[in-house]
């Protein structure tokens, strides 16, 4: 049975666990604080104790000592330090790697006399693994096309010379393939592949395909892979290869040169829009960075000397080039490349996109009109009324990552629709007014009595909420 | 060191031994002092099965890290490389043997590809060295540990049935696992004639193509361990950590230095505590925690009970176990907490929502306004994959209007060259426009039970309990497999990818199992394409469940989450900035 109520409490309390409460709480948080404070004052406990008492040795770098990473970092240490000092009298540079190595983990094997048998305390029994008998099989020569392949996943010595006509290499490639070996398909297909003649032959036998167009790409014999793949009619294949050396190409106008002759590639539709774009994007980012850099350099436009820019503008995506574009370029009119407006245009970004970008740039900077004037729209009677793509909740998100003051997050705050998200938004931003505002719409007496405990004594917030309460005219709901 | 591999059922020390066998014999045919230079990628599966102490006894003296330029200097008849395959590293070694060449021209250079050689890299290394054929160059296949090519997975599964019997039963579902199973029972044949006479330990092998299941790997894995891994990597068996939880502060000394290396832990069952709560849900694992720490202060308190030597002395002689218990309860803490920090955080709370609308089906034909926000504010890449893909996979493809639209945004957001990685993410059939207009995922869904309302996360009464309501497809496989049969679901079976089929392999009379009343039978499950952890925990959880009378036993090509599966699939992730 389990103690009663009193004893457990005498229990705890004539220990030193004050602090350590099993008040059976549910909740998580408290349970980990739990069995941190267990553990926090069991170590009081045993303090006199080392601390990395248990399971293993652990070194500096914490690799367990004696495992292989850790060994290899120090003999090669020690080997450096023989290196480093060559002036010293030479004292067996040896030495320091004996007793480093040894250093904690096996001093005892320096007095084990039969060495192969002390690595494990256990013996186990590992049987012989059997050998297929083809393997004993090896002074006969004249190979049959299955027993060559066999050999050759054995890794024996095999010659391949004796399959000439065009149909014993077809037969030696299926045999290949069938073995699943990519070793062996390679070797064979290489072999019989006698090019451009037969690669109608391996359109047929995929597998073999597929290996030798690895082999092509891991060897970057890119001509001859793209002769191939243009043999066989993959010309997506080829158009989406050919583009990727571009990431290779480190000179931007070399690499716009590339990517303008990859134009007139084979993509499909999709694809080929996209391929245009980052055409157009390199060719329209080299013309910025050009004049940007000028401009810096030059001391005389006052945002670049304000912001510095911190990088290069070339080879950034294309949301990346609009925030640039946002942040130096803002007002500039639609016919400059560098223009907001015209990148919008001419890459058809989403408005959500754009809006998302122009924010978070206007706000970095501050620029509060420009922000407000992005949510501006006019209805026919020409009020004003604030609109946005995107949730409200996001838009203060944005503004808040930018650390916009106050008095800004709580106009957006407040244009949030939904009440509960808007309350818990206010609450995180510290917007009074809009708190009051929606308990009293709620009619939410309780909430706004609660809520006056939580503002300062005697503030205007106060004096507010005392006001509503007063107030005969409002039909509180509870 | 490895004891905890000797407790299973499957006592998989015996595969360890071998391997370390096979490591024996190869550095004892290079006879003389050695240098091993290694590939660094490879030490860490290397440390699974064998300690500096093994090789140092088999005149191992040095050992380097690979490096391009010279070799430091050693002074030892044979230099060792242990290499993966890849073309850069032949380049290096290239390097290091010429700058190698004038000083000592009697030393022998070997190569050890890991975990196979490669007819490429012979290529590249010959081209080095036609005119120098005064390197003799040993080259070996050895331990079969990260491997696709089905080829080295047969020759693997060849190697456990000698050591642990045939297995009768073969079942397999996808294109990958047929040719697997096609290539088992070639190389049968080949042994014919030589029977193998150990009694089988497993009654079935499974084998599962990725390709079967897209969706498990995308879905955001909730146990503990599939966390850890989703948030911090596991590698090897070691995790690195955010060091400022791990702060060891003492009483009264300020703790004013943190440490600013991460912590590395190194996570298995050997370690009672992470066996515990592994494979529990997050949300039990603070209960399990708060247990832990209430029976072992108990167990400190014992001391106010001892009271005469004897019971001191036996309070004593337990203190190093209770140590051990209170450290690693101190570590599990703070993981633990760093963990809570993101699991409750709005992003996770948010993206885990949407991963949950897709796996019902809520919404996968539209465009999705989370996945938008998320490119508007420039999350990485990798996550925005992660979900674009989950919601074609739940949709059987992208409508054409969606897709371009997702495109369209990812390349203008990210860059334009990553039509290349969305181009490999359509050919891997992860991201692809709606082909039929008919979307089977619904009719998959209710059958297999993929998802289940109400999963209990503290005391779990179903594998979905690992996702937190989504029950990992690849595993309802393998639990309707041992009941009740495949041919309860073979219209389902038909809409997944690839051919399902069954293989029998006869046993030598007297090797037939007599099964004892009420004795769990055993099935390999091999996963072809890797395996997360959620996964295992799930199958874990049928090997323990009362009724099922099977136990399971994994094994797979590498381990897996949507972060580590979707960069395998991207062209050039080393260029992402994140």
């Amino acid at each position: 049975m389990m103690k009663s109520k009193p004893d457990e409490e005498d229990y705890w309390n004539s220990s030193k666990f004050k602090a350590f409460t099993f008040d059976d709480e549910d909740d998580e948080f408290s349970r980990l604080k739990e069995s941190k404070q267990a553990v926090n004052s069991i170590r009081r406990l045993v303090e006199e104790d080392d601390d990395e008492d248990d399971v293993e040795k652990v070194s500096w770098s914490g690799e367990p000592v004696g495992s292989i990473s850790w060994s290899v970092r120090e003999t090669a240490a020690s080997n450096q330090r023989t290196d480093r000092e060559p002036a010293f009298p030479k004292i067996n540079a040896d030495t320091p790697t004996v007793s480093r190595s040894h250093s904690g983990y096996s001093l005892s094997s320096l007095f084990k006399g039969e060495t192969a048998l002390s690595d494990s305390s256990v013996r186990l029994y590992a049987p012989e693994l059997r050998k297929p008998k083809s393997e004993y099989k090896d002074y006969v020569s004249d190979w049959s096309p299955e027993e060559t392949v066999h050999r050759m996943q054995q890794g024996k010595a095999v010659s391949l010379e004796k399959f000439r006509s065009l149909q014993d290499k077809l037969l030696l490639l299926d045999f290949s393939i069938s073995a699943h070996d990519g070793n062996v398909i390679t070797a064979v297909t290489l072999f019989t592949i006698t090019f451009t003649v037969l690669f109608r032959e391996l359109e047929s036998r995929q597998t073999a395909l597929r290996h030798f167009i690895h082999y092509l790409t891991e060897t970057r014999d890119q001509r001859l892979l793209l002769e191939l793949l243009r043999a066989l009619g993959r010309t997506e294949d080829i158009a989406l290869l050919q583009y990727k050396e571009h990431l290779s190409i480190a000179d931007e106008n070399k690499r716009r040169d590339f990517l303008k002759s990859c134009l007139s590639l084979p993509f499909s539709p999709e694809d080929s829009a996209h391929v245009q774009d980052h055409y157009t994007l390199l060719e329209r980012q080299i013309i910025i960075e050009a004049t940007d850099r000028q401009a810096e350099r030059g001391g005389k436009v006052e945002i670049f000397q304000k912001f510095p820019r911190r990088a290069s503008i070339l080879n950034m995506p294309l949301i990346t080039t609009l925030y640039y574009c946002c942040f130096y370029h803002y007002t500039e009119s639609e016919g400059t490349y560098s223009s907001p407006l015209n990148v919008r245009q001419t890459f058809r970004i989403s408005e959500k996109q754009f809006f998302v970008t122009a924010l978070a740039a206007r706000a970095k900077l501050k620029a509060w009109v420009d922000v407000d004037a992005l949510f501006t729209s006019r209805n026919w009677l020409g009020f004003t009324r604030k609109k946005s793509p995107l949730g409200f909740h996001r838009v203060v998100d944005i503004l808040q990552k930018n650390s916009a003051p106050t008095q800004v997050l709580q106009e957006y705050v407040g244009l949030v629709d939904d009440a509960e998200l808007r309350i818990s938004l206010a609450q995180k931003h510290k917007c009074h007014d809009i708190i009051i505002n929606t308990y009293r719409d709620l009619k939410d007496r309780q909430q706004l009595l609660g809520y006056r405990g939580k503002v300062e004594r005697g503030s205007v917030e106060e004096r507010k909420i005392n006001e509503l309460l007063d107030n005969p005219q409002i039909r509180w709901k509870n | 060191m490895a004891a905890h591999l000797s407790y299973g059922r499957v006592n998989l020390n015996i595969l360890r031994e071998a391997a370390r066998k096979e490591l024996r014999e190869f550095l004892d045919k290079c006879s003389g002092s050695k240098a091993i230079v290694w590939d660094e990628y490879l030490t860490g599966p290397f440390g699974l099965i064998a300690q500096y102490s093994l090789l140092k006894e088999h005149e191992v003296e040095k050992m380097f890290t690979l490096k391009s330029g010279r070799l430091p200097s050693a002074d030892v008849k044979n230099i060792i490389f242990f290499v993966r395959p890849r073309l850069e590293l032949m380049d290096i070694i290239a390097e290091n043997v010429f700058s190698e060449d004038k000083l000592h021209s009697s030393r022998e250079f070997h190569i050890l590809f890991v975990p196979r050689r490669s007819m490429l890299c012979e290529q590249r290394l010959k081209e080095y060295f036609e005119f120098h054929t005064s390197y003799r160059f040993v080259a070996e296949c050895y331990l079969e540990n990260d491997q696709t090519s089905l080829y080295h997975t047969a020759k693997g599964l060849m190697t456990l049935q000698a050591l642990y019997g045939t297995i009768p039963q073969i079942y397999g579902k996808g294109e990958c696992a047929r040719h697997v199973a096609n290539m088992m029972l070639r190389m049968k044949r080949e042994f014919a004639g030589s029977q193998n006479q150990i009694l089988p330990v497993f009654d079935t092998l499974l084998l599962l193509d990725r390709n079967v299941d897209l969706l498990t790997p995308l879905a955001t894995q909730l146990t503990y361990e599939g966390l850890i891994d989703e948030i911090y990597g596991i590698n090897n068996g070691y995790v690195k950590l955010p060091p400022e939880k791990f702060a060891q502060k003492k009483q009264g000394e300020a703790s004013k230095d943190l440490p600013t290396e991460p912590k590395k832990l190194q996570l298995n069952s050997a370690e009672e505590l992470y066996a515990e709560i592994r494979d529990k849900n997050f949300n039990a694992v603070g209960a399990a925690l708060s247990k832990k720490a209430k029976i072992i202060s108990a167990a400190f308190e014992e001391r106010h009970n001892a009271k005469t030597v004897g019971e001191i002395k036996q309070f004593v002689s337990q203190l190093p176990h209770m140590q051990a218990a209170r450290s690693s309860l101190a570590n599990h803490t703070s993981i633990a907490e760093l963990i809570k920090d993101i699991t409750t955080s709005e992003a996770f709370f948010d993206n885990l929502t949407v991963e949950q609308e897709f796996m019902t089906g809520v919404d996968t034909d539209k465009v999705n306004t989370y996945i938008e926000d998320c490119i508007a504010q420039k999350d990485p890449l990798i996550k925005i994959l992660r979900l674009v893909c989950m919601q074609s996979v739940c949709n059987n493809g992208l409508k054409q209007k969606v897709f371009d639209y997702y495109k369209r945004e990812i390349l203008q957001t990210y860059g334009y060259e990553h039509i290349l990685t969305l181009n490999n993410l359509e050919k891997g059939g992860l991201l692809k426009p709606q082909t039929s207009s008919r979307n089977n995922y619904p009719t998959i869904r209710k059958t297999l039970k993929l998802w289940m309302e109400d999963a209990n996360e503290q005391n779990p009464n179903d594998i979905s309990y690992v996702y937190s309501g989504y029950a990992p497809l690849s595993i309802r496989l393998t639990q309707v497999l041992a009941r009740p049969g495949w041919r309860s679901i073979e219209e389902v079976l038909k809409m997944l990818p690839g051919p399902h089929f069954e293989e029998r392999q006869q046993l030598p009379a007297g090797l037939h199992k007599k099964r004892q009343q009420g004795e769990n039978r055993t099935t390999l499950v091999f996963f072809l394409g890797g395996v997360t952890y959620a996964e295992i925990a799930a199958l874990r959880f049928l090997s323990q469940m009362e009724d099922s009378g099977m136990e399971y036993i994994i094994a797979t090509t590498k381990l897996i989450n949507g972060t580590t599966w979707i960069k395998s699939l991207m062209d050039r992730p080393e260029c992402q900035t994140p």
